[in-house]
């Protein structure tokens, strides 16, 4: 049995440990209260492109722009992977990656070859060290992202399907549903399907635009933007999503440090009763022998 | 006169929405300016000033790419970034196009030197420093 000095320092070292944790807990909930704010201001910006790409894609021929066009052999595809730069957060990693391997070994049964852009470095880590062909990555990232260095990213991605290195990006982001509720989600970026309009209004004369230069230039020049957009909300729906995640895993290590400590607690004072009992037996012995 | 509906947005947050009496904004064709009971119109944004004026007052703005739309006497620009004119940075600015000069003056042939990026850079540089000067 454990001595009574024992579970005093396993006391304290679990109420240290939660002293962190609850730490970590608030501060996950600070960030997580900027970064759903950012995404919040994101979204005006994303329906109104979108409303206006869809209207704009319903007007032209679909295969004006080669970023438009699927190809037909596809040999070679790239994914965007987001994982957190750090761990702590619960399976937020874990489904992440889960997820990619699963689509991976699918699109690989196919014969496809994947190359792999990461964001983040947990799940840069974790493919390299599996010997997975990486591209790229980009590590600490979140929090100081912006549309240039986003557009830096799809650029590069863009040249590589224009010059035939891959037929297909993807991406895998967690989307944020709910504080509870994070899913790991799998977009396709290039070849682009624009989104499509959705209302009536807009496809009615009423989007009969006067356009400048014409719908197709507009079109050529709105489309790397689009992918842009689509990937400027994957870093902001899984930072949020990942201080969730943490901010939930803390709140549970916290009260299972709290269950820790009182089950502790009380075999502190038991076993401290205990050696309270056994002295006094010795007491009462010792007294009864000298008596007799 | 008729009001119109003026919404600048970029990434980070709506910039402006109110009630405007005209809009005058930099179009990849040109610069333009919309009046209430406008037909419906798209136009590409190039970096540039984009002034509205309401009653008899006019701000002034500085946009970078992206495009605008018009419908139902609603103006909707949506662009990379904007500033207010009298919060554009002329030291700044003027930096940003000394570095994008030196990087344009560099060998072509030279591979690490992205021209495009920064000619970009350095029309966002000239367009500031212009805005700027015009505050006074």
């Amino acid at each position: 049995m454990a001595t009574l000095n024992d579970i005093k320092l396993k006391i304290g070292a679990v109420k240290k440990t939660r002293q962190i944790t609850k730490a970590m807990n608030m501060v996950a909930a600070a960030k997580l209260r900027g970064a759903q704010t950012r995404m919040e201001n994101f979204e005006p910006y994303a329906a109104k492109f979108a409303e206006v790409l869809g209207n704009l894609a319903s007007r032209i021929e679909p295969d004006i722009h080669p970023l438009l066009v699927k190809k037909e052999k596809v040999s070679r595809v790239e994914l965007l992977h987001f994982t957190g730069d750090k761990g702590l957060c619960g399976s937020f990693n874990a489904n992440l990656i889960n997820r990619a391997e699963k689509w991976m070994n699918e699109e690989k049964d196919n014969g496809v070859d994947i190359g792999l852009t990461a964001v983040g470095k947990r799940g840069r880590d974790y493919f390299k060290r599996r010997g997975f062909d990486i591209i790229g990555s980009h590590i600490n990232a979140y929090g100081s992202v912006d549309i240039s260095f986003v557009n830096q990213i799809s650029s590069g991605m863009i040249d590589r399907y224009l010059t035939d290195e891959v037929d297909g990006v993807y991406m895998i982001y967690s989307r944020f549903i709910g504080m509870g509720k994070q899913v790991p989600t799998l977009v396709k970026l290039i070849p682009v399907e624009p989104p499509v309009a959705e209302d009536e209004e807009a496809s009615g004369a009423d989007a009969e635009y006067l356009c400048e230069p014409d719908p197709e230039g507009l079109m050529i020049e709105l489309l790397p933007k689009h992918i842009n957009v689509q990937i400027y909300n994957a870093f902001l729906q899984n930072e949020t999503s990942e201080h969730a995640a943490r901010m939930a895993a803390m709140d549970n290590a916290s009260r299972n440090c709290d269950d820790l400590v009182e089950s502790l607690t009380l075999a502190y004072n038991k076993a401290r009763q205990a050696a309270v009992t056994a002295e006094l037996m010795d007491i009462v012995g010792g007294a009864a022998a000298l008596k007799g | 006169m008729g009001k119109l509906n003026l919404e600048v947005v970029t990434p980070e947050k709506v910039m402006v929405s109110q009630e405007v009496d005209i809009v005058v904004a930099p179009g990849t064709m040109g610069e333009f300016g919309v009046l209430e009971g406008h037909v419906p119109f798209l136009s590409g944004i190039e970096p540039g000033e984009l002034r509205f004026s309401s009653g008899n007052q006019t701000e002034r703005f500085l946009v970078t790419t992206g495009f605008s739309e018009v419908s139902d006497n609603k103006v909707s620009v949506l662009v990379d970034a904007a500033e207010k004119s009298t919060e554009v940075d002329a030291e700044r600015a003027r930096k940003a196009m000394e570095r994008a000069k030196e990087r344009l003056s560099m060998d072509r042939g030279k591979e690490d030197v992205d021209f495009v990026r920064a000619e970009a850079a350095l029309k966002r540089a000239i367009v500031r420093m212009r805005i700027s000067e015009k505050k006074v």
